[in-house]
C-alpha cells in the first residue's frame, strides 16, 4: 500500500496513554535514528519488536546523555573563577610558584587533551588524583559513595513502602478524615526546608531527650548497628523530605485508575475488593507511581548534600562541598559524574519499567 | 411464563455538589416499575438524563457516580437483591446478572489479555473450571462471529477493533450463562455498518442462550430489532411501557409519537446549483508522520446550499473540513472560494477571509471558554472582525440569540449553566456573528438527543433560508443527509467515493459501499434486521 508504515506506529496509541513520558521522549528519539541509512531496517525493527526497540533508545539516550553531562561537568568546572593554585600558595604567591604548580597538576595543557585525558580514566574508574590530599579520588569515593547509599538505601527502605501504603490508606479514605490528616501532614513536611528539619530532629531528639546520636559520623570498623543508630536522624530527616512527594503520587494514580471504566467493570463482574485492587487496579497505576519514586530516589543520593552537611555524615555531598571550598577539581569533577550517572540510571530505569508495564508495548499490534 | 426480574416502584437519587451552594439531592429515578421474563428482552429507550442506564445498573444493586437506591424493590427470581448484604450482591453480579458498557474500549482493562477478562466471572463465581470456561468462552467467540475465534482470547484489548471490543465484552457477559445481561448503549460508539454486525451477533447469542435482557438506548429503530417489549423514559420517570409493536406502531403519548417520527424532516434539493462557493479541486493531504488521510478529493458547494459529507469514523471527513479552513495544509491541490484561491495555511489567509468561513464543532462544550459568559463567547466575533464594541456590540448579541431562539435572560450564563442543544444553539450563533458565507459543521448534532437535535437542524434550516449562508455538514448519519442536504458526498479511506445532487447520490445504481453504507441504517420498522441480514446472505450465496 502507498501508506508507507509510519515509524511512530505501534507507539501511536501510546499518546492517548497512560504515560505521557514514554511517547514523549518518543517523539524525541525518532530524529537521531532517522538518518537515511538505518531508516528502513530500524524502522522494521521497531514495528516488529517495540519493547526491545525502545529499550535499546532508552540506553543509547542513557548514554548520549552522560556523555555530554561529562562534558558540560569539565566545561562548566573549567570555566569557575579562580584557581587551586591561587588557592593552595595563597594571595603572596610568585608568579613563578603558581606556574610551576600548575605545570607539576597538567593544567598547562590544553582542555581537550585533558578532557580526553579526564574521560578516559574515568571510563576505566579512575579519576585521577585529589590536589589536595594527593590521595587516589576512586579510593576516597569508594568509601564515600559506600557511605552515601547506605544512608540512601534505609531512606528508601522506610520511605518507599510507607509512601505507596500510605497513598492507599488515603485512597482508601478518600475525603475523610484519615484523608485529610495524611495530606495536611505530607504538606507540612515538603514545605519545610531540610537542614531545618533536620535540625528541628536534633533539638529534640539529641539534645532534649538524648535518644538519638550526634553527629552521625560513622568510621571503618564501626560496628552494623551502631551505624544505624547513627544515621537515625539524617534517615528520619530524608524519609519526611521526600515522603509526602510520593505518597500523593500514589494517591493520584490509584484514584485516577480507581474511577476508570474496567474497575467498574470489575466491580460489577462482584470481584472482591482485593482483586480489583491487586489485579485491575495495581498493573496500570505502576508507571506513574515507579517514575515518581525513581525522581526521589534519585534525590535520596544525589540531594543529600544538606543533610550530610548539617549531620557530619562522611558521605559523597560533604566529600563534594569539602572540595569545592578548596577548588580540588579532580574530586568536584568526579562527584558531579557520578551523581549525574546515578541521576541518569534512575531515571532509565523507571522509564523502562513504564515500558514493560505498558501491554501495548509488550504486545504490538 | 414466571417472572425473572420484577422492578417495583424504583427510586434512586444522588446527591450533587454545586460550587457555592448547599448540596442538593436530586431524584434520578422515580416510581418506575416493570419486568421481564425469562428469555425476553426489554428496551429501556430515552434521552440523556432520562435515567436509563441508572435502572439498568439497579438490576446490579450498583449505583454509579453516587446515585443510591432509596425506595423499591428488585426481585430476581424471588429475591429483593437491595437488601442481600455486600457479599450477597457480589455473587448477582457477573454471576447471575452480567452488564456489557456502552464503551468496552474503556471497560476491558488494558493490562489483561481479553480471554482471561472474559472468563474472569466464570472462574471466580465457581461457576465452572477453567476448561470449560475456556471451551465456553470460544463458542461465544464463533457465535458472535469473531475473527479467528481459538486465538482471539490471547489478545490484548488494544489489539482488535472497537466492533470486535462490543462484541468480546457481550461474550464476557455471555460467559458464566447469566439469567439476564442489562445491556448499556451497546452500539452507540460503534459505526453504522459495524453496529449491525454487533447488532445481529448479540441478538443472535440472546437466542441461542435464552438469556433475558435489558437493552438501553437512546435509538428506538435499534431497540425495536432486538427488544419484544420497550419502555420510554424521560426524566426518570415513565412515559409508556408496552410490547414493541405497540410502541412503534401504535404509540399512545405525544413524545413517545414524537420519538417515532423523529427522523422524519425531508427537504427537497436546491434545483440550480451552477454558481459555486467552494470548489476543492483534487485535494490531498496527510499528517505530519507521512500518513495519508485524504486523497486526491474534488467537490463543489453552490452558494446559499447545503453540502452533506458523509462517511465512517476515520473516512477523512473531519480532516477534509481542518483542510479546508486552513488548520491542516493540504500536500497537493487547490481551494477556491468564492472565485478567489484561498492560501493553503491559516496563516498566510487575511481576516477577512477567515471571516468568511465558520465552524461548528460536535462538542460544544469543549469548544467554548467555561469561563465566558454567553455574552462574552457570541460578542468576540463581533469586536474581532469588526471592531464593534460596547451597547452596540450586545445589540447584536441579543438580536443573534433572538435568531437562535433563545432570550436576552441567557447573556450572563456560563456554559455550565446550558444545556447541551443550548450550547451548540449559542456555538451557532458564535458562527453567525462573524456573518460568514460558508459554516463548516462537524458533526453538530451527533452528540445530542434525537429530538434535540432536531430542534438544531430546524434551527440550521431556518437560518439558511434568512441569511443564505452555506453549509459543509459533516456527519455519519444518512437520516440527516436526507433532512437537510441539497448535495452528498460519501467518503470512504480518505477517498470520495460518491458525489453528486442529493437525488442522485442517493438512489441506486449504487457503488458497494455506498450501497452497504445506506442498508446498514436502522430502520423503523420490527424485522428490518432479518430482512437485511436475509439479502445478505441471499447475496453472498449468489456470490
Amino acid at each position: 500500500m502507498a501508506a508507507a508504515p509510519n515509524p511512530a506506529g505501534p507507539v501511536d496509541p501510546l499518546a492517548a496513554g497512560e504515560t505521557s513520558l514514554v511517547s514523549l521522549s518518543d517523539a524525541g528519539l525518532a530524529a537521531p535514528h532517522s538518518s537515511a541509512s538505518a531508516r528502513g531496517p530500524w524502522r522494521r525493527f521497531l514495528q516488529r519488536s517495540p519493547l526491545a526497540a525502545l529499550v535499546i533508545q532508552r540506553l543509547a539516550l542513557s548514554i548520549a546523555l552522560l556523555f555530554a553531562v561529562s562534558i558540560m561537568i569539565f566545561g562548566g568546572i573549567e570555566a569557575l573563577p579562580g584557581d587551586f593554585a591561587t588557592t593552595y600558595l595563597g594571595q603572596s604567591a610568585t608568579p613563578q610558584a603558581v606556574a610551576n604548580i600548575r605545570a607539576d597538576l597538567g593544567l598547562d595543557r590544553p582542555v581537550t587533551t585533558r578532557y580526553v585525558e579526564w574521560l578516559g580514566g574515568a571510563l576505566q574508574g579512575d579519576f585521577g588524583t585529589s590536589w589536595a590530599s594527593r590521595n587516589s579520588v576512586s579510593e576516597q569515593i569508594g568509601k564515600r559513595l559506600g557511605n552515601s547509599l547506605f544512608l540512601a538505601f534505609f531512606a528508601a527502605l522506610i520511605s518507599i513502602p510507607l509512601a505507596v501504603g500510605l497513598g492507599m490508606l488515603a485512597v482508601q479514605y478518600r475525603n475523610r478524615l484519615p484523608d485529610k490528616i495524611i495530606n495536611v501532614v505530607s504538606l507540612a513536611a515538603i514545605s519545610l526546608p531540610e537542614f531545618f528539619v533536620g535540625y528541628l530532629l536534633i533539638m529534640v531528639f539529641a539534645v532534649q531527650y538524648g535518644v538519638a546520636t550526634f553527629p552521625a559520623t560513622v568510621f571503618d570498623g564501626m560496628g552494623f548497628f551502631d551505624r544505624l543508630s547513627a544515621i537515625a536522624l539524617p534517615v528520619a530527616t530524608l524519609v519526611l523530605v521526600v515522603l509526602a512527594h510520593m505518597m500523593r503520587m500514589t494517591r493520584a494514580a490509584i484514584l485516577n485508575v480507581m474511577s476508570s471504566a474496567y474497575v467498574e467493570t470489575a466491580e460489577l463482574k462482584g470481584l472482591s475488593a482485593f482483586r480489583i485492587i491487586a489485579r485491575h487496579a495495581a498493573p496500570n497505576a505502576v508507571a506513574p507511581v515507579v517514575n515518581v519514586i525513581a525522581l526521589n530516589l534519585a534525590y535520596l543520593v544525589v540531594g543529600v548534600v544538606v543533610v550530610e552537611v548539617v549531620f557530619v555524615y562522611p558521605g559523597m555531598g560533604q566529600y563534594m562541598v569539602d572540595a569545592v571550598t578548596v577548588r580540588d577539581m579532580p574530586v568536584v569533577q568526579a562527584c558531579g559524574l557520578i551523581f549525574a550517572a546515578f541521576y541518569i540510571f534512575l531515571n532509565m530505569a523507571a522509564d523502562l519499567i513504564a515500558i514493560v508495564a505498558n501491554p501495548r508495548l509488550r504486545h504490538p499490534r | 411464563m414466571p417472572e425473572l426480574l420484577t422492578v417495583k416502584d424504583l427510586r434512586i437519587e444522588a446527591t450533587s455538589y454545586p460550587p457555592g451552594e448547599a448540596p442538593k439531592t436530586v431524584t434520578l429515578v422515580d416510581g418506575v416499575s416493570f419486568s421481564v421474563e425469562k428469555g425476553r428482552v426489554l428496551g429501556l429507550i430515552g434521552e440523556s438524563g432520562a435515567g436509563k442506564s441508572t435502572i439498568g445498573l439497579s438490576a446490579l444493586a450498583y449505583g454509579r457516580g453516587g446515585a443510591r437506591i432509596t425506595g423499591g424493590a428488585v426481585t430476581l427470581n424471588d429475591t429483593d437483591i437491595l437488601t442481600l448484604g455486600r457479599s450477597g450482591v457480589r455473587s448477582v453480579r457477573g454471576a447471575k446478572v452480567c452488564y456489557v458498557a456502552q464503551s468496552a474500549a474503556a471497560a476491558f482493562n488494558p493490562a489483561h489479555r481479553l480471554g482471561e477478562q472474559v472468563i474472569e466471572a466464570s472462574l471466580r463465581h465457581r461457576i465452572m473450571s477453567r476448561d470449560d470456561a475456556e471451551a465456553r468462552a470460544l463458542h461465544l467467540f464463533r457465535i458472535l462471529g469473531l475473527p479467528n475465534p481459538e486465538t482471539f482470547g490471547r489478545r490484548f484489548p488494544h489489539q482488535v477493533s472497537g466492533g470486535q471490543l462490543q462484541r468480546a465484552m457481550t461474550a464476557m457477559a455471555l460467559c458464566p450463562n447469566p439469567e439476564l445481561i442489562v445491556f448499556d448503549e451497546p452500539t452507540t460508539a460503534l459505526d453504522v455498518t459495524t453496529q449491525i454486525e454487533v447488532l445481529a451477533a448479540i441478538k443472535h447469542a440472546i437466542e441461542e442462550t435464552h438469556t433475558a435482557a435489558l437493552y438501553i438506548t437512546h435509538d428506538l429503530a435499534v431497540v425495536a430489532q432486538i427488544a419484544d417489549d420497550i419502555m420510554v423514559l424521560r426524566h426518570g420517570k415513565t412515559v409508556e411501557y408496552g410490547t414493541t409493536r405497540q410502541i412503534i406502531e401504535a404509540p399512545g403519548q405525544d413524545y413517545t409519537k414524537a420519538l417515532v417520527s423523529v427522523r422524519q424532516i425531508a427537504r427537497p434539493e436546491a434545483a440550480d446549483q451552477s454558481t459555486p462557493i467552494l470548489t476543492i479541486d483534487r485535494v490531498s493531504a496527510s499528517y505530519g508522520n507521512g500518513f495519508k488521510v485524504l486523497h486526491d478529493v474534488s467537490l463543489t458547494l453552490p452558494k446559499g446550499q447545503t453540502l452533506a459529507i458523509v462517511g465512517e469514523s476515520g473516512s477523512g471527513k473531519s480532516t477534509l473540513a481542518r483542510v479546508i479552513t486552513g488548520l491542516l495544509p493540504p500536500s497537493e491541490g487547490r481551494i477556491t472560494f468564492d472565485g478567489q484561491e484561498l492560501p493553503k495555511a491559516l496563516k498566510g489567509r487575511s481576516k477577512e477571509q477567515l471571516r468568511r468561513i465558520q465552524m461548528i464543532y460536535q462538542m460544544a462544550d469543549t469548544a467554548m471558554n467555561p469561563r465566558q459568559t454567553v455574552r462574552e463567547i457570541i460578542g468576540r466575533p463581533i469586536s474581532f472582525y469588526e471592531g464593534i464594541h460596547g451597547a452596540k456590540k450586545t445589540e447584536r448579541v441579543r438580536q443573534l440569540l433572538d435568531q437562535i431562539e433563545m432570550g436576552d435572560r441567557f447573556l450572563d450564563r456560563y456554559p455550565a449553566e446550558l444545556s447541551g442543544g443550548q450550547k451548540q444553539r449559542v456555538a451557532i450563533a458564535r458562527a453567525l456573528a462573524a456573518k460568514p458565507e460558508l459554516i463548516l459543521c462537524d458533526e453538530p448534532t451527533s452528540a445530542l438527543d434525537p429530538l434535540v437535535a432536531e430542534g438544531i437542524l430546524k434551527l440550521l434550516l431556518k437560518l439558511q433560508e434568512e441569511t443564505h449562508v452555506s453549509y459543509v455538514f459533516i456527519t455519519h448519519d444518512i437520516a440527516i443527509v436526507r433532512a437537510i442536504a441539497d448535495s452528498v458526498a460519501v467518503m470512504h479511506r480518505g477517498r470520495l467515493v460518491r458525489f453528486g445532487p442529493k437525488s442522485q447520490a442517493l438512489s441506486p445504481p449504487f457503488d458497494a459501499y455506498t450501497d452497504l453504507l445506506l442498508k446498514s441504517v436502522p430502520e423503523m420498522e420490527i424485522g428490518w434486521l432479518e430482512r437485511v441480514l436475509a439479502t445478505r446472505r441471499m447475496e453472498s450465496a449468489g456470490n
